[in-house]
């Protein structure tokens, strides 16, 4: 592999709390190849999320640095599609509306992405609903919604924060299979994707590595490559490799726990 | 017989105010009351529909200052709750000020008022809005604040400037509280333009009242409140409605 996509060289993060300085992350050093599907998994508070930030540029690291795509991150990167824990759509905006969102922020003439809104909305089974708000759907629909949006101005690296972590674990396992078909599992040109998430089964389904953190400060424990072939489909996660590689970062997450150093 | 779904919903407070109204005219009668201590339900109604009094000429001089209070009230309060949410120091500026102001009491500002501006319309319309700008000024700024924080990060990421994402972003998040505050500044601005009447005035619902005091003429002071709170009722209605048309997709009722 040539330089990664997304270069993760020391970062630490040390931020100032009412009782003193607390520090979320140390010492993180990984690379995510260009259209790789890395997920992190570590437990709550472990400064996930905190490192997603980074990488948008939404937060500064305080150690070390962050480049991606051979730039190093000083400010909001544009060329990235957030999805969040909860879909954050707008209330008052109907679905099509909302996917339109980033190209207004950005400035860009809506008329334009008019028809790529709609092509994505059909392919995450949502023509039907283009006109309905928010409030008239359903938890995993407006997630979806938010993905569309996400995918908007085709960014080529995605950033997602547990995006199905408020969801049932029947509309999960459905939104990991369409994530994976919106993704474009055979496509050569596909996105890199780092995501965050706190079921094991989950990051060893999508991703091509594992990254597992330990609790605070979050460092990197292991990395796990999964060699699962794709496309996955609902039969991968009934095959022996599937479970082999999820007991493998099971293991590695209880051994920290067990053995945290004494604080 | 169908009874339509709206009358039926109101029917028990219906039937309470008939209730009510009927052992007001049945007591006002059995104990003999004397009209200027306390009028009859009929006696009011008498002073309501006659031309003695020339209710058009009152209900158009509250109702001005009710609206124009109102309006002053909101395009103001809309304005400074824009300017808190805009800027820090803007807020830390302003928000010790406007406290200070609302703890004033109104009614005691009313007579420096009548001093500066003199009788009139106006300086009724600054006294009503004065008392209910307060409420819409607090519910912008909140409503522009209490915005996602990951809203705020996508207008980040696409690099959004500033009014756009007030624009965009956290003024449609906002105008639900908007609503909400507006619609208690509408029964306030009426106590406002009253109590301007009440301190300095020519005509006005508020200075029939006061009137009344003179001349023992109590069923017209009540007629008066009734009417005040006609005008009350259809400013609040109308707030109300354009709440739901604004903003449907919130719930600002209560």
């Amino acid at each position: 592999m040539s330089v990664p996509f997304i270069l993760l060289d020391h970062v630490g993060m040390t931020y100032v709390a009412g009782s003193g300085p607390v520090e979320a992350l140390r010492e993180i050093s990984f690379g995510v190849g260009r259209g790789e599907f890395v997920a992190l998994v570590g437990p709550s508070g472990c400064g996930k999320s905190t490192l997603l930030r980074i990488v948008a540029g939404l937060r500064p690291a305080t150690e070390g640095t962050v480049s991606v795509g051979g730039e190093r991150v000083r400010g909001p990167l544009a060329s990235v599609g957030m999805v969040f824990q909860a879909p954050v759509l707008l209330k008052w905006r109907r679905l099509l509306e909302n996917v339109l969102l980033p190209a207004e922020l950005a400035g860009l003439s809506r008329a334009d992405y008019v028809a790529r809104a709609q092509d994505l909305l059909r392919l995450t089974g949502l023509a039907d609903f283009a006109a309905k708000f928010p409030g008239e759907l359903s938890g995993g629909m407006q997630q979806r919604a938010s993905l569309c949006r996400a995918l908007l101005l085709d960014p080529p690296l995605l950033l997602m924060d547990e995006p199905f972590g408020a969801l049932d674990a029947m509309t999960r396992d459905e939104m990991n299979l369409e994530l994976l078909r919106v993704w474009g599992e055979g496509n050569r040109e596909r996105k890199t994707i780092l995501f965050v998430t706190h079921s094991i089964p989950e990051a060893v389904f999508l991703a091509d590595r594992v990254v597992v953190m330990t609790p605070r400060p979050g460092r990197v424990a292991r990395i796990f490559p999964i060699p699962l072939p794709r496309p996955r489909t609902v039969e991968t996660r009934a095959t022996a490799e599937f479970g082999r590689c999820s007991l493998q970062v099971y293991e590695a997450l209880q051994v920290r726990q067990t053995t945290r150093e004494p604080a | 017989m169908r009874v339509p779904n709206r009358l039926r919903r109101n029917l028990p407070s219906i039937v309470l105010f008939l209730a009510l109204l009927i052992l007001w005219q049945v007591a006002v009668s059995a104990f003999r009351m004397r009209e200027y201590i306390l009028p009859s339900p009929l006696a009011v109604f008498r002073a309501i529909v006659s031309f003695e009094i020339p209710w058009f000429v009152h209900l158009w001089v509250t109702t001005a200052e009710i609206v124009g209070g109102f309006l002053l009230a909101g395009a103001v309060g809309v304005v400074l709750g824009i300017a808190i949410a805009w800027s820090a120091v803007l807020a830390k500026a302003l928000v010790p000020f406007l406290v200070f102001v609302n703890t004033l009491p109104k009614v005691a500002v009313a007579p420096l008022f009548l001093l500066w501006l003199g009788y009139g319309i106006f300086p009724n319309i600054l006294i009503a809005a004065l008392i209910g700008f307060f409420p819409v000024v607090i519910n912008t700024a909140v409503g522009l604040t209490q915005v996602d924080e990951e809203l705020l990060d996508l207008g980040r990421v696409f690099g959004a400037p500033k009014w756009k994402v007030f624009v965009k972003i956290r003024i449609p998040n906002g105008l639900p509280y908007i609503l909400s505050a507006l619609k208690i500044t509408a029964t306030a601005v009426v106590v406002g333009a009253i109590v301007g009447e009440f301190v300095a005035s020519q005509s006005g619902l508020g200075n029939v009242i006061v009137t009344t005091q003179t001349n023992l003429n109590t069923p017209v002071a009540f007629a008066a409140l009734v009417w005040i709170s006609v005008i009350g009722l259809s400013v609040y209605g109308a707030v109300a409605l354009a709440a739901r048309w604004l903003a449907p997709w919130a719930d600002t009722s209560g």
